[in-house]
């Protein structure tokens, strides 16, 4: 089975060329100026073609809370996003702490097909915080690398050894950077705007206080750590001198993180209530900055879907968390329109550092050889995001009814076209 | 100008002249509570019910007997016999207490912005009686209702808000409305209790001799002991009341013409005195209580007028 996408604009983090694609099977079998034969034709005339993006930090509460999202929901929604490698946290339920989880999670993204997903294991047993899990058996099963995602480990001496055993493996470990002492039970930014909704707040040194601890425990055993979402201007400055010094960091930063600020919440929207929370203009302007100048690693989503029930209650009741696979690429495309990357930066953001940093040697770029991940963006295209284009089974999205700019209009994964955007032609 | 607005949630939205309406019209409900035969008309045969979340004496009264002397039937509920005990939610708790025909829902709850939230998913009035540290509308009315009685006007005064600000929703109520009206707000209180009030754009006062200069009236806070559970920076009560509660000693610093508020109840010996609290000179905390009442029909009564204008 052959398939030719021709007239494509072809968008690679280190060049943008006019060329078509040959796919044979799973792979790419050429980038050619000729037009061979082959079994399916799809013409990307006006549209960029870019790799498979891949999601760092997703939540697909598989197994556990299905009812929210599960494996096959998420990997839908992933694929209307463009994403064909996803990383699912550990905070499932039973929590993804041992080898057959992993295992059964991997299985049951194959049994769909849409998508790889390659989950990320807990630290710590039950992510307790107490005692490391078995890295090396989760990492023959397919965990890529560890997170206690919203329970950050409190006790350094426990990240030391996670950082240190997981380095042993070639793995990493991936931080939520909150130092819980300091959140003194706050659901949003402590500021301006806590202070006049009365709601109480988290300060943003409750990030860098721990990402300062982090990155002393990489500096101390030599692992790799990894800061997620990062939302706060002091954390970037922090990540870029441990950087500059040569300690091994890198980190993440979301959509939303990048676009909104805590004046959001002024009207009390659940759909705008995450963690790390929304902060200030000067937090928004350093993470765009930090994006620009080349410190954040990757884009990720923190796709954290929540039953319409859950967010439709009292703000301070409502959990934390925001969809966000399906606008991945119109928030990110805002950051070209604004001028502040290029395409290729964007690949480079959401696919290609990140196979660069899980040793995916097939992904992240588009040249003959590699698997044929790909995603065909029309980045000019305006819709309205509503519950019919929601693949998720939650719908907790600020953005949910508004116009976006921007989709994947055509998904393929390993070869075969998993998503096509509803009523258009690519 | 009357008020056309559905709800009262806050008073950051009110104008000059809806504030004013509000007071006009509770000096007219006050001349009725004095009379002897203390009732109107304009509730009657409407349901009011407080659907209280949160526990509440003054309050949830006054706003039973604003609604009783207009008429109302009024009933109260609170969430140690709701259904919010069993699992239900805010808002399926509301829409069942609305589709028995209530016309106005009084909300009192723990949750900041849970009356905004009631508001925006139910067609019933809906007033806010205080939701968590948010707002407290109706007793920011009555403050001012009381002031301008004792007063003549409220121009040109200064307001000293002291005490537990983070906290108190009767303090961001007060601020929006003084603000309006041109009034100076200064605030004062112990850092924890002061955290982010730099974004009301109201003076923060070092000392509470600062406080109290060339102030007019007093609104003296009262800790809210039952929210400082996960906040451990608080020392001691008794430190507090050397530092931040209102003494005899301390008066020496204010007008001798001053109007002490608190919005009650009093912790006595802690925020306030009681040689200050019961002195009559200053006090105005009893007038606070009986103006409540009139307060709440003038905001009753406007909400039912609308419905019917």
């Amino acid at each position: 089975m052959t398939t030719l996408i021709k007239n494509a604009t072809i968008v690679n983090f280190n060049e943008t060329k006019k060329a078509n694609i040959l796919i044979d099977g799973e792979t790419i079998a050429d980038i050619t100026t000729d037009e061979p034969k082959a079994d399916t034709v799809i013409d990307a005339n006006g549209k960029l073609v870019m790799p498979g993006l891949i999601d760092m930090h997703v939540h697909f509460r598989d197994p556990g809370l299905e009812y929210k999202d599960d494996i096959n929901s998420g990997s839908e929604s992933a694929v209307a996003g463009g994403v064909t490698t996803c990383l699912p946290m550990a905070n499932t339920n039973p929590i993804n702490d041992n080898a057959v989880i992993t295992r059964d999670m991997i299985a049951k993204a194959k049994a769909r097909g849409l998508i790889d997903l390659l989950p990320i294991g807990a630290i710590t047993k039950s992510m307790g915080g107490n005692k490391v899990v078995e890295m090396g058996d989760m990492i023959n099963a397919g965990a890529v690398a560890f997170s206690d995602d919203g329970l950050p480990v409190a006790s350094s001496d426990v990240m030391r050894y996670a950082l240190e055993y997981s380095k042993h493996f070639g793995s990493f470990v991936i931080n939520h950077s909150q130092d819980c002492s300091l959140c003194r039970g706050g659901h949003m930014n402590e500021g301006r705007v806590s202070a006049i909704l009365g709601i109480k707040g988290m300060p943003r040194e409750q990030e860098e206080i721990m990402v300062s601890r982090d990155l002393l425990l990489a500096k101390l055993t030599g692992g790799h750590i990894h800061i997620a979402h990062v939302s706060s201007e002091w954390s970037l400055k922090l990540i870029k001198q441990a950087r500059d010094e040569g300690i091994n960091v890198t980190c993440e930063v979301t959509p939303h993180h990048f676009t909104y600020t805590e004046d959001e919440l002024m009207n009390y929207d659940t759909n705008f209530k995450m963690s790390p929370p929304l902060r200030t203009k000067s937090d928004v302007k350093a993470v765009r900055e930090a994006i620009a100048d080349g410190l954040v690693d990757v884009i990720v989503t923190d796709h954290a879907p929540h039953h319409d029930d859950e967010k439709f209650i009292e703000f301070d009741k409502a959990p934390f968390g925001i969809l966000g696979l399906q606008t991945l690429i119109p928030l990110t495309l805002n950051l070209v329109r604004d001028g502040l990357i290029s395409y290729e930066k964007m690949v480079e953001l959401t696919s290609t550092n990140a196979a660069k940093m899980l040793n995916l040697k097939d992904k992240g770029v588009i040249a003959k050889g590699m698997l044929a991940d790909l995603v065909i963006v029309d980045p000019d295209i305006e819709y309205i995001y509503d519950k019919n284009l929601n693949k998720s089974k939650s719908s907790n999205s600020p953005l949910i009814g508004k116009t976006l700019k921007g989709a994947a209009v055509k998904t393929i994964k390993s070869g075969k076209v998993v998503f096509d955007f509803p009523n258009v032609v690519a | 100008m009357s008020y056309t607005k559905k709800d009262l949630i806050t008073t950051s939205n009110l104008t000059k002249d809806e504030i004013y309406h509000f007071l006009n019209l509770a000096k007219e409900f006050k001349a009725v509570n004095n009379s002897d035969v203390k009732k109107a008309k304009s509730l009657y045969g409407k349901t009011t019910v407080n659907a209280f979340f949160e526990n509440s004496t003054r309050t949830r009264t006054s706003f039973e007997i604003a609604a009783k002397r207009l008429g109302a039937d009024a009933i109260n509920f609170s969430s140690s016999q709701s259904s919010t005990k069993k699992g239900e939610t805010l808002i399926d708790t509301i829409n069942n207490i609305v589709a028995m025909k209530t016309d106005i829902v009084v909300v009192r709850h723990y949750s900041s912005g849970a009356a905004k939230f009631v508001a925006a998913n139910t067609d019933a009035h809906v007033v806010n009686a205080g939701d968590g540290l948010n707002e407290h509308p109706s007793q920011a009315l009555l403050d001012l209702f009381t002031i301008l009685e004792h007063r003549g006007n409220l121009e040109n005064l200064t307001v000293a808000i002291i005490g537990d600000i983070f906290h108190s929703r009767v303090a961001r109520s007060n601020i929006y409305a003084m603000q309006t009206l041109g009034i100076k707000v200064k605030l004062f209180g112990p850092p924890m209790m002061l955290t982010g009030m730099e974004a009301f754009g109201c003076r923060i006062c070092k000392t509470m001799q600062e406080a109290l200069e060339d102030t007019d009236v007093i609104i003296m806070l009262r800790i809210q002991l039952e929210r400082q559970d996960d906040e451990i920076a608080f020392p001691s009560v008794r430190e507090y009341s050397n530092f931040f509660g209102l003494t005899r000693a301390k008066m020496k610093f204010a007008k001798d013409d001053v109007m002490i508020l608190h919005p009650g109840p009093i912790n006595r010996g802690v925020e306030i005195n009681s040689d200050v609290a019961d002195d009559p000179r200053y006090t105005h905390i009893l007038n606070q209580v009986e103006n409540g009442v009139a307060v709440r029909m003038a905001i009753l009564h406007t909400l039912i007028s609308n419905k019917q204008g």
